[in-house]
Order: C-alpha cells, then structure tokens, then sequence
C-alpha cells in the first residue's frame, strides 16, 4: 500500500540550530500515529512543516506521491492536509458559528463569492452548525470565540479542522488544557474519525494513556530526530523511551 | 436579580441601537430630500459631498476596517476616477459618451494599478506596505501636477457636464416656460446633478453592503483576525488581499466620477490631496472601523463639522459679545481648534467609532 503521506530527509535549521533533522518516515491512510518526544523534540515544528507553515531547509514533503514541499500552507489545506493547532489559534471577534463557517466555505470553495449574501447558502450555516453539535458547541454558536472557555476554544479547533474534510488529520496536543470531562469528547472524536479507516491521523500528545489507547504506531523525536517507530508496546518498552521521554514524569504539556 | 439586570441592561442596548439605525435613517431621508430641505446652493454642495464621501470612506473602511489593510492611497483611486472624467469631458466635449470613456478608462487604470501594488507588497508586513501606498500616491500627485497640459496641473480643469446636469436646463417647465417647481424644488439640470449623485452613491453603498455580507466579507475579517490561521484553512489571504484592494479601488474611482461629474472641476485640492485622505482616516475612525454604517455618520459628521462649525461660533461669538474671554474663544477663526477638540472629545468616549461603540455595549449587555 502506498503511502498516504511520506516526509523524506526533513530538516530545518534555525541558525545553528536544527530543530527537525533528517526525518524520514510514511503515514498509511487508516493509521493512527502519535509523535511523542520530549518538550523542543521537533513535534510542532515537523507539523508546522507538513502543513505548511514552515517551508524545510532540506527534504521533501509528498502527499500520496505527490511532491507539495514547495505548496503554501493554503493550496496544502486544499490538498487534504488539516491541521489543528496547539495553540488556540481561531478569529477571536468573530463568533463561534462563523468560525466554523469559514472552514465549511473554504472546504466548499465558496470564499470568493462576493455578490451572493452568505445567509442565501443556508447549507453553509447547517453544515457548520452540524460541526458545532458534533463538537457540543452548539448552545454557544452566538458567542464570539473571546467568550468561549479554553477548552471549548480547542473544541472549536476540532470543528474547524473536521470542517475541512482533509484526508490527513494533524492534531497537535488535542486535548492539551481541558478538563477531565471535556477531554473524552475530543478522544471520541478521533476515534470516530480512526474507525472510518481511510483518513490518516497524525497526533502530537504528551499524555501517555491518551497514545497508549489511541496509536496504531507511535514516533518518537528527540532533538528533532527520529530515534524510533513502531508499535505502541514495543515502543513504551524501549530503554531509550523509557530514558529520555518517560524518565521525566516532570514533563508536562507546554 | 440578574436576569432583571439582564433584560434593563438589554432593552437600554435596544434603545441604542435604534438611536443608531434612526440616525442613520434620518441622514439617509435628509439626503434623499436635500434639494428640498435644503435649497441654498452651499447645503447641496454639503449634501452632494457627504454623499461621495460616504461611498469613499465606506470603500476605504472595507480596506482598513474589514480586512486591516492600511492604505494612503485612497485619494489616489479617488482621483484616478475623478481626472479619466475630467480629461475626457474636457477633451471630447461635454457628452455622455466622455463619462462613459473616461470614467471606463478612470476605472480600468485603477484597478490595474490597484492589482499590481497589491500583487507586488500585500505579501510584506503592513507598514511597508503602508509606505508603499503612500509613495504611489505621492508620485500620482507629482504627475497629476507635471502633466499639466493633460490635468491642468495645480490649477485643475473645469470642464462642462452633459446639457442635462446643466443648472440652466429646464427639466419641466409650466405653462409659461418656467422651470416647475415641485415641493419648492427647481426642477432644473442642478437638481438632476444632485440626484445623479445620490442614486450613484447609493447603488455603490449597496454594493459594498451586499460584500461584507458574503462569503468574501467573512474571509476577509478572517484574515484581519489571523492572517496565518485564514491560511490554514485553504484562504490565499495574498490574492484576497489583492481582490478587495482592488474593489476598493474602483469604488473610490467611481466616487471620483460622481465628484468630477458634480463639482464640474477636478484639481489635486479636490481628489488628489493629502489632506482629504486624512479626512478619509477620521471619518473612518469617527464612525467606527469595520461597521460600513459608520461611514454614513462619519462622513455626515466631519463634513457638517468641516461647513457649518465656522457659522455655529459665529453665531454663538455674536450672542456672547457682552461677556468676557468666551466671544473670543469662540471666534470663527478659531473653528480648526474647536474641531480638533471634538475629535480628540469622540475618540475619547467612542474608542471604537460612534457605530462600533455603541454596538459593541449592546453586544456586550
């Protein structure tokens, strides 16, 4: 089977600093991944460069073959690649229906339309609003995002990349900050999404149960490399793991 | 106890927003019924104004206010629209068919320019490109100032309309040849003029309502709120940057025909100078940024401000005379001062614009 998503030789350096060095690695579609890995391991800053916010010093990014290193983090958005991000990264005056809509437009390729009033596309507003139910946001579609609790700022994270239909879904420490009752929404969410077994999941999280009950594989990075992959058994059991991501229970999501 | 602060605190939002909407109301019927309300030719020289200057700054505030975009070079679309007519009048003659080929030409070279200075630095960060505004309209006013066989240079041109905005045309006459009056308005070529430009202007402030109210109006208060994030979800912010530049631009051109069209002269003092879009600036921040009712009050405000604050002093200066220091302070001369302290006095109590302000409490409440 072919990959659905392959990074090969990623690097970027800041300077002196090379915060993700010659990854290499493919995602199958149906796959769950967790990348774990020690706070300034590379996590973030690998996602930042599949989907596009970042562009490689060296390497290459394809997405089923197809070479998109040198894709704006838009046309990557368009391509499948959805991402939701770690920290809460939304249009904080508009509110929290329009925030969604948005997504539900850009999927739909509606956003230059500039002659029809948004409110004559109600399948637009009935999509978002699915999004929100999905997430239980919908009592709070009115708000504007500033009114909403951080937790439900990253459930709104959540819609706004289920919004987008992708094919890869990134997710970057999901359920980082929300309390104990509002985290299984978001896992039941993914595992939903892992169930349907075409879409490739790509999941930064800190929480060792969380990987644990989620993974079909699990990555690790230290230093921005690649120091293992595998099943999520085996790689809990490596001494290595053990040593320099598990060996530091002070660790705690950034 | 809440829940009856609640709904107090509601029904007061409710009055201010009608306050609102029936002010806006109220310049909208003023303007609609100037040449009746008001005949003398100085309050239909304000009321054409604030017509134009309406369509102006609401166009702008889809750049400033809608999408963050900082431009200077606002004035420069304005008078871009304002010369294309004003040479084709003054060189063709004064027909409709200079209108349609200037203003045409006014508009096409604006949204020309407006694709290229978007498509070249709506990708840097804002101030620069805010600089780049600023020197495009710098140089526009230097060679609307050089070319002067073409622009008249400083001096401008003036040029005659077509017959029909002609102030000796009589639309309808009586039975004696007169010029008909209706409610007391002359139904000559100047009220013809007037409502050329009121129509004009409300067409073009439909048309931006009907933007903001679309999928595009989204996208582009998703890209003042977080450029990256528009991004993220498949928005190229450059190219929608670039798209309601050049909206903006040919609205300002066409705000700029309405002008040509109604003043009769065109000149840099008029379209192309800097102290208009500064006015352009105030008005925006006055009504409030981001609200396209804003620009009516804006508009209406300063420009009312701009005529008739000098007649206000003079009349308050004469009925203070018998006292001290006041009759002084009050000398017509001294309006700009005056002006000036109503509008440190309005960013003060309306940090986000009389129509943000006003509609943000309620939204608050």
């Amino acid at each position: 089977m072919s990959a659905s998503l392959r990074v090969e030789d990623l690097t970027i350096r800041f300077g002196g600093h090379v915060a993700v060095d010659a990854v290499s690695c493919a995602f199958q579609a149906g796959e769950l991944t967790a990348i774990v890995g020690p706070n300034g391991a590379g996590k973030t800053t690998c996602f930042n460069l599949i989907s596009g916010q970042l562009r490689p010093t060296d390497g290459h990014v394809f997405k089923a073959e197809r070479e998109i290193t040198n894709l704006s983090a838009s046309a990557r958005a368009k391509a499948g690649i959805g991402r939701a991000f770690q920290l809460t990264n939304l249009f904080p005056k508009l509110s929290v229906l329009e925030n969604v809509r948005l997504a539900v437009q850009a999927q739909q390729g509606l956003g230059p339309v500039f002659f029809r009033r948004t409110s004559a596309y109600r399948n637009l507003r009935d999509a978002a609003f699915n999004y929100l139910q999905t997430t239980r946001l919908d009592a709070k579609a009115a708000l504007p995002v500033t009114a909403l609790s951080h937790g439900d700022q990253r459930k709104l994270e959540i819609a706004l990349l289920l919004a987008l239909k992708p094919d890869i879904f990134m997710f970057d420490e999901p359920t980082a900050g929300m309390s104990v009752d509002e985290a299984p929404v978001i896992l039941e969410l993914i595992e939903e999404i892992r169930r349907d077994r075409s879409k490739t999941i790509l999941l930064v999280e800190h929480k060792m149960d969380v990987v644990r009950s989620l993974a079909d594989r699990i990555i690790v990075l230290h230093n921005g490399a690649l120091v293992a992959d595998g099943k999520p058994d085996a790689i809990i059991a490596l001494p290595l793991v053990r040593d320099i991501y598990l060996g530091m229970p002070a660790e705690k999501a950034s | 106890m809440g829940e009856l602060k609640n709904t107090a605190a509601s029904s007061s939002a409710r009055v201010v927003r009608l306050f609102v909407y029936g002010l806006i109301g109220l310049i909208g019927i003023g303007l609609f019924l100037a040449p009746m309300l008001f005949p003398d030719i100085r309050s239909q020289e304000v009321a054409a104004r604030i017509c134009i200057f309406i369509v102006l700054v609401a166009s702008y505030d889809l750049l400033i206010g809608y999408t963050g975009i900082v431009s200077f070079a606002h004035t420069m679309f304005f008078g871009i629209g304002a010369y294309g007519t004003a040479i084709a009048l003054k060189q063709m003659g004064p027909g409709w068919d200079a209108i349609l080929v200037g203003g045409s030409a006014g508009l096409a070279v604006s949204f020309v320019l407006a694709a290229l200075v978007g498509l070249l630095s709506l990708r840097v960060k804002a101030i620069f490109f805010a600089m780049v505004t600023l020197a495009a309209a710098s140089v526009m006013a230097v060679m609307a100032s050089q070319f002067s066989d073409f622009t008249g240079g400083e001096d401008g041109i003036i040029y005659k309309t077509p017959r029909l905005f002609s102030s000796a045309t009589k639309l309808l006459t009586d039975e004696n040849g007169k010029v008909l009056r209706i409610f007391g308005v002359k139904a000559n070529g100047k009220t013809a003029a007037y409502y050329f430009v009121f129509f004009g202007s409300l067409v073009l402030y439909f048309v931006m309502l009907r933007i903001v109210a679309s999928p595009l109006g989204t996208v582009l208060k998703a890209i003042r709120e977080n450029e990256m994030r528009a991004e993220a979800l498949g928005y190229k912010v450059v190219l929608y940057r670039t798209a309601i530049f050049c909206i903006a631009a040919v609205i300002a051109a066409c705000a700029g025909i309405l002008r040509a069209i109604w003043l009769k002269y065109t000149g840099p003092e008029t379209t192309l100078s800097f102290a208009i879009m500064i006015d352009i600036l105030l008005m925006v921040v006055i009504g409030g940024m981001g609200t396209l009712y804003g620009a009516i009050i804006g508009a209406t405000l300063m420009s009312l401000g701009q005529f008739y604050l000098k007649d206000l002093m003079q009349a308050a200066s004469e009925a203070t005379a018998g006292l001290p220091l006041i009759p002084d302070l009050l000398d017509p001369d001294r309006w700009l001062l005056w002006l000036g302290l109503v509008f440190v006095l309005l960013v003060y109590f309306f940090p986000a614009g009389i129509v943000g302000t006003l509609t943000r409490k309620e939204a608050n409440a």
